[in-house]
Order: C-alpha cells, then sequence, then structure tokens
C-alpha cells in the first residue's frame, strides 16, 4: 500500500485487494431485488429482533457488501424471519430470501480466509 | 393342463411387479417409527380397516372425488379402476366356475377365451361369459375417453396437465393398448371358434369375414400378453404407482398416521401415492403470476427423481388449497414443510438474547393479548381491540406491546423447526407464568402455532374473532347492524389452516351484511402475501393479489373484510377496495352506535332545558 503520511487503523482498513465477494455474488445472482437496495433502514427501524439486542438488517447488507463473512455469520443467527422488514421495504424486496441464502452458503466461504 | 408359449411374458410381469410392490412397501412399512407400528399392530383388525376398506373402494375404484371435480373425468376413472377391477374378478370367477376348481393359475383367467374354445352350455357359463364381454366395453368406453383426453382436455374440467417422462409414456401406451388388444384377440378367437358372448361373437363375425383370422389370432394374443407385461415393468418407474401405493395409503391414513417433520416410510409413500392428475395444477394461484414449474405435483416428482432445487421448493405460499382438492387426499403442505426442514437443517440460528424476564401480571387478568409482529405494523387493528377490551370491561395483559418475540411460525413454515423451537419454548414461559387462562391472537399465522405447536395446559387458545363472537353471545360488547355490503375473505391459516370458516362470518353477520362468494371457505383465495412464500418477488406477489381482488370486487362490496394482518396489508396496497379487519368493523359499529346515543342523549337533554 502507498504510504501517503496519514495514520493508518489497520483494523479500519478495507483492502479491495483481499475482498471476498463469493457471497455478495451468490446472493445477488439468487436474489437480484436486493441489488435495488438503497439502504433506507425501514427494515431496522420495523425489526422485531433489533427491539430485543442490537440487530441491524441494513447493516447486514453492509457486511454483506464489504466481504466480512465471519462477522456476518454471528449477526445473522439473530434474525427470527418474521417477515416485517419485507413488508415495510420501499423497494418491494425479498428480505427473507436474503437471509435465508446467506445462512444456506455462509459455511461455504467462512472457513476460507483470502 | 394345455399352455402356450405367450403367456410367459405375461406370468414372468406379474411375478416381477409382485415381488417389486411387496418388496417396496415392505421397506417403506419397516421406515416407519416404532410408534406408527404400534398404531398398526393395535388398529388392524378394528373398525378403522373396515373404514379402509370403504374408503378405498369409494376413492380407488369409483373415484368420487374425481367425479365431485367433473363428471366425464370421474367416469373415465371409474370406467378404467372399476371395470378393470371387475374384469378381473369376474373373469376368474369364469374361470373357478369352468375349470372347477379354485386353483387356477392368473394366465387361464386373464386368457381363458384362448385356452377354452368350447362356447359356454351351462346358464353360469353363458352369463358369466356376457359379464365380461360388458366389462370390456364398459373399460373400452374409459380407453376411447382417455384417447379424447389426449386431444382436449378441457372437455374433462382440466386446463392444464402435467408432462409425460419415459417410463410414464411406456406406461401409458400399454395400459392404452391393453384393452383394444384383449377385444380384437377374444373377437378373433370368437370368429374361429364360435366361443364369444354378445359383443365379441357379432364382431368377430364380421373380422372373420374381412380377414384372415386364423392367421392373425397368435400375434394379437401375444401383442396382449406383451401390453400387459410393458405396463407391469414400467409401472415402478412411472406414475401408475399410485395404483397400489394409494391403498396402502388409506390404510396407513386410517390407522392415523401421519406426515410427520422428518422424512420416512410414510412420506415415500405419500410421494408415490400421487397420480400425477394435474387437478393442483389448477387450483394453484401461482400461476396467475406466470409461477408454473413449483405447484406440489412438480415438488413430488422431483422429490421421487432426487432433484428438487430450492428454488422450486421454496417457491410457494402455502395456501393449501392443491391439498383441499387433492383426490388423494394427499399432506401436500407438510410434505413440502418435512423436505424444507430436511433442506434447512444446516442453517444456524441462535436466540440467546431472548431473556425470560419476571413476567408482571395483575392475578385479575382474564386474557392475555397476542397481536403478533404483523398486527404491530396494522395499527389500526390493535388500536380497535383496545377499545373493545375497554367497551367490554375485559382486564388483558398486552403479551408482544413492547419487545417480544417472533410467535415461531415464519420460521416452521420456511423449515426452521429447531430454531421455531427456541422461540416456542421462550414465548411459552411467559404465557404460562402470566397464570391467565385465556390467550387471545391477531394475527392467524401465530394462531395456527399457539394451537398446534405450543403445550399450553389449561389455556384455551382463540382467534380474536373468535373471541369477539363469545363477547357478543354474552352481551359484553353491543350489537349494531351497518348499512354495509361486506365479502369476507378467508385467511389460509385461519381457514384451511386451522379450520375456522364460520365464527368470523357469524360475528360479521351481527355488525353488516355478508355477500357469499364464488371462491370462499375451502376454496378461498389467497391473497398473495404468504410469508411461506421467500423465493417469490414483489410484482409476481401482487399479480396473484389482483387476480383476487377481481373476483371480490365483482360483487360490489363496500368493504372487503378480512381476520389476518397480513392479507389486510396486502390488499390494501392495491387501493381498489376499502380493506378492514373484523375487529376494525366491529369497533367501528360500536362506535357508530355510542355516537348515535351520544347525540340522542344531547338532543334530550336540549328539550329539558328548554322545557
Amino acid at each position: 500500500m502507498k504510504d501517503f503520511g496519514y495514520t493508518v487503523i489497520k483494523q479500519r482498513t478495507i483492502d479491495y485487494d483481499l475482498f471476498d465477494g463469493r457471497l455478495l455474488n451468490e446472493v445477488l445472482e439468487l436474489e437480484p431485488s436486493f441489488k435495488v437496495c438503497l439502504s433506507c433502514g425501514g427494515c431496522t427501524a420495523t425489526c422485531s429482533t433489533n427491539d430485543l439486542v442490537s440487530f441491524n438488517v441494513r447493516r447486514m447488507n453492509l457486511l454483506l457488501r464489504r466481504g466480512e463473512t465471519v462477522e456476518l455469520e454471528s449477526e445473522i443467527k439473530k434474525c427470527m424471519l418474521c417477515g416485517k422488514c419485507m413488508l415495510v421495504c420501499p423497494r418491494g424486496i425479498n428480505i427473507r430470501n436474503v437471509i435465508m441464502l446467506i445462512k444456506k452458503s455462509i459455511p461455504k466461504y467462512k472457513t476460507v480466509t483470502l | 393342463m394345455e399352455t402356450n408359449p405367450f403367456i410367459w411374458p405375461f406370468t414372468i410381469g406379474l411375478l416381477f411387479i409382485s415381488c417389486f410392490l411387496i418388496i417396496i412397501i415392505g421397506i417403506w412399512i419397516s421406515g416407519l417409527s416404532h410408534i406408527d407400528k404400534i398404531r398398526i399392530a393395535h388398529s388392524i383388525f378394528t373398525r378403522k380397516s373396515l373404514l379402509a376398506i370403504r374408503e378405498t373402494f369409494m376413492e380407488s375404484l369409483l373415484h368420487r372425488k374425481i367425479f365431485r371435480k367433473n363428471l366425464v373425468l370421474g367416469y373415465m376413472h371409474m370406467s378404467l379402476a372399476f371395470g378393470w377391477f371387475l374384469l378381473i374378478v369376474v373373469g376368474h370367477i369364469e374361470a373357478w366356475n369352468h375349470y372347477r376348481s379354485l386353483s387356477v393359475p392368473a394366465y387361464k383367467a386373464i386368457f381363458f377365451r384362448y385356452f377354452v374354445t368350447s362356447p359356454g352350455t351351462t346358464l353360469s357359463e353363458k352369463t358369466l361369459a356376457a359379464c365380461v364381454d360388458l366389462l370390456l366395453v364398459f373399460i373400452l368406453s374409459g380407453v376411447m375417453l382417455a384417447y379424447f383426453k389426449r386431444l382436449n382436455s378441457r372437455v374433462f374440467g382440466i386446463k392444464k396437465t402435467t408432462k409425460l417422462k419415459a417410463g410414464d409414456r411406456i406406461a401409458l401406451t400399454a395400459l392404452w393398448l391393453i384393452f383394444p388388444l384383449r377385444f380384437l384377440a377374444e373377437s378373433v378367437s370368437a370368429g374361429i371358434h364360435h366361443n364369444g358372448s354378445i359383443v365379441s361373437q357379432p364382431t368377430g363375425q364380421i373380422l372373420a369375414s374381412l380377414l384372415p383370422v386364423h392367421t392373425l389370432e397368435m400375434p394379437l394374443w401375444w401383442a396382449y400378453s406383451i401390453a400387459l407385461t410393458l405396463f407391469f415393468v414400467a409401472l415402478p418407474v412411472s406414475r401408475y404407482m399410485h395404483i397400489p401405493v394409494e391403498v396402502v395409503l388409506i390404510f396407513l391414513r386410517n390407522y392415523g398416521i401421519r406426515v410427520k417433520k422428518r422424512i420416512d416410510g410414510y412420506s415415500r409413500i405419500q410421494v408415490y401415492s400421487c397420480s400425477r392428475c394435474g387437478i393442483c395444477l389448477d387450483s394453484c394461484q401461482m400461476t396467475h403470476a406466470k409461477i408454473k414449474d413449483t405447484q406440489s405435483v412438480y415438488v413430488l416428482k422431483h422429490i421421487r427423481n432426487k432433484n428438487l432445487t430450492d428454488e422450486k421448493l421454496f417457491n410457494c405460499l402455502l395456501c393449501g388449497r392443491c391439498q383441499s382438492d387433492c383426490p388423494v387426499g394427499l399432506s401436500l403442505n407438510d410434505l413440502r414443510i418435512t423436505q424444507r426442514i430436511e433442506s434447512t437443517k444446516e442453517y444456524n440460528s441462535s436466540y440467546e438474547y431472548l431473556r425470560n424476564g419476571p413476567v408482571e401480571v395483575s392475578p385479575q387478568t382474564e386474557v392475555i393479548y397476542f397481536a403478533g409482529c404483523m398486527t404491530h405494523l396494522t395499527p389500526a387493528i390493535i388500536k380497535s381491540m383496545k377499545e373493545i377490551f375497554a367497551v367490554a370491561r375485559v382486564k388483558y395483559w398486552f403479551m408482544d406491546e413492547d419487545k417480544t418475540s417472533c410467535c415461531g411460525r415464519p420460521l416452521m413454515q420456511v423449515g426452521q423447526y429447531e430454531a421455531a423451537k427456541k422461540l416456542i419454548e421462550h414465548n411459552r414461559e411467559r404465557i404460562l407464568a402470566s397464570k391467565a387462562k385465556k390467550l387471545v391472537v391477531s394475527c392467524p399465522i401465530c394462531y395456527k402455532v399457539f394451537n398446534e405447536d405450543y403445550a399450553l395446559p389449561g389455556i384455551t387458545v382463540q382467534h380474536h374473532s373468535e373471541y369477539l363472537l363469545e363477547l357478543m353471545a354474552n352481551k359484553r360488547l353491543p350489537v349494531n347492524k351497518m348499512p354495509l355490503h361486506v365479502v369476507y375473505h378467508d385467511p389460509c391459516e385461519l381457514g384451511r389452516g386451522s379450520g375456522i370458516y364460520h365464527q368470523p362470518r357469524l360475528l360479521l353477520d351481527e355488525y353488516a351484511e355478508v355477500i357469499p362468494v364464488k371462491n370462499e371457505k375451502e376454496t378461498a383465495l389467497c391473497c398473495g402475501g404468504s410469508l411461506a412464500n421467500i423465493k417469490i418477488q414483489m410484482n409476481e406477489r401482487n399479480q396473484i393479489r389482483d387476480e383476487a381482488l377481481k373476483e371480490y370486487l365483482s360483487y360490489q362490496p363496500d368493504m372487503l373484510a378480512t381476520a389476518c394482518p397480513l392479507c389486510k396489508k396486502t390488499f390494501a396496497k392495491s387501493n381498489k377496495l376499502p380493506v378492514h379487519d373484523i375487529a376494525e368493523i366491529v369497533y367501528m359499529a360500536i362506535q357508530e352506535k355510542q355516537n348515535l346515543q351520544k347525540t340522542e342523549y344531547k338532543k334530550e337533554m336540549k328539550t329539558e332545558f328548554w322545557k
């Protein structure tokens, strides 16, 4: 990485050379409606799980798009799949399918670290 | 005893299919759970077996359910099944009568006219021969209809039909050929030996005058034997496996065996009992959204062929319309859920954050009210329920007003049974800790799971439509019939799912005018919003909803009433018709009455004052 003389905190760096987009690509292929998410946060606002514990559907999106598979797995376990998010989504995204697809494919990708 | 080589293909075929069926059904029954085996042992010598025999006769032979669907289709099935059955039975009686022995081999009865060349002399022989002839004509009429059905299935009330596999084609061709070949062979023999009866003898004489019957006789009997063999050999790989397996299914079902949450011998029997008639294709609303490959018949076929994908398995609303239409009476929803459980076994979920804090409920609490996640998205229902509780002076505990977990049913519908159990356990403890004796639920999805999967001893679970009806019957709610014409939409989980059709209608009848519609109760339409389908896209849901609305709008109602927050939300989005939950309508009527009373009171007071 080129040194521009700024302080770089290692934990907060996103290195796109190490980006693992396999899970993201698989989810987007099987649930294309997820491509139109505008991160409005309506899903998080209505979430039943979020009422009980810190759980953020919009953050799932971020973790997935950054390829942070390990953290995604521990977060996604909390979802109760009640479907409220899907009903409030202004883009009509099939959020429950996104969650199920992540749950299905995550064991395939989490063990391999690039 | 005389014989002929053409009996060998038939005998070998019959032996093969008999052995195959004994082995495969033996494997399935041994694959049942221990309790189910005990159930069979305890029921086999009881009335249940008689009921099963009766059902086999009514459904497997007479095809009563198909008759209800369409008369011509019913006749076709009955003539083939019941006719063939009688032909075998009467054919055997004829052979026993002729040879004066009960140990006549099967081929002697099947190829009777070839072996017995002398015409019957006694009255019994003549009658039996005439019976066999008439039965053959009866079956042939069914075969003719089957040919015609391939050309024009709409006459039979079937709009769509399933595609055939190679095994199906072989078995179907064989089935189509068996009876015409038998008729021709018997007629030709009758033309030579004059041993025919009322139909085969005249036909035989005509054939004898036109064709060289002596050279045709043997090839025709050979062809008949080979057609039978072909059918027997193709049976295990064709849809016609349903013929023998359905009988086993009827017996096991009568013994009280049901589909479990895992794949076992019984679920395999169910899968093989599907006749792929395609009746479920016609009742499926997914076709309104141009989804035509995920219906029950295809899913069962894919399970049988071991090539079922998640895309097909999860693309179903689990509305249960196919199940109530299925002529075999298969548990299609349960079978699909079992497959979903199998497919999502490895998924992880953890609900450690659910903590059971102390439940503070006053001891006078009559009722626990559980609105459900979906109801929280339709606040008008919650508001109405709160007001109704106040009017009826009911002491209630609003269990999920704030920070409560989901009921678990949405997880179950997609096969996450183990995960749902954790939520159920959590909620169950809270309900029991409250010590109240009644649980009122506003959402049919929650209602079904509370009713079936929560063990709540001493607690009555009621959907709010049942509860409000009870309050009204006990005169705790005022009655006020509004001049409104209402169509009631049966929610799938409440109607077909839990069998509650009458209570919401009885309640609505007191507050508005309910218009009966074509598709209601068991055949009610789905709104398309079901949580059970995780693959369907929003625009496809809208297409299903609009088709359902089209039917309701044709009755020109003032509003659409429903008893499910999800149905309400789904229909309301279309903006074509006002949609209200049953609780809202009750509250509306009460409010109207109260306002009326208030104005009257004010008027009275005014007149009093001016006096």
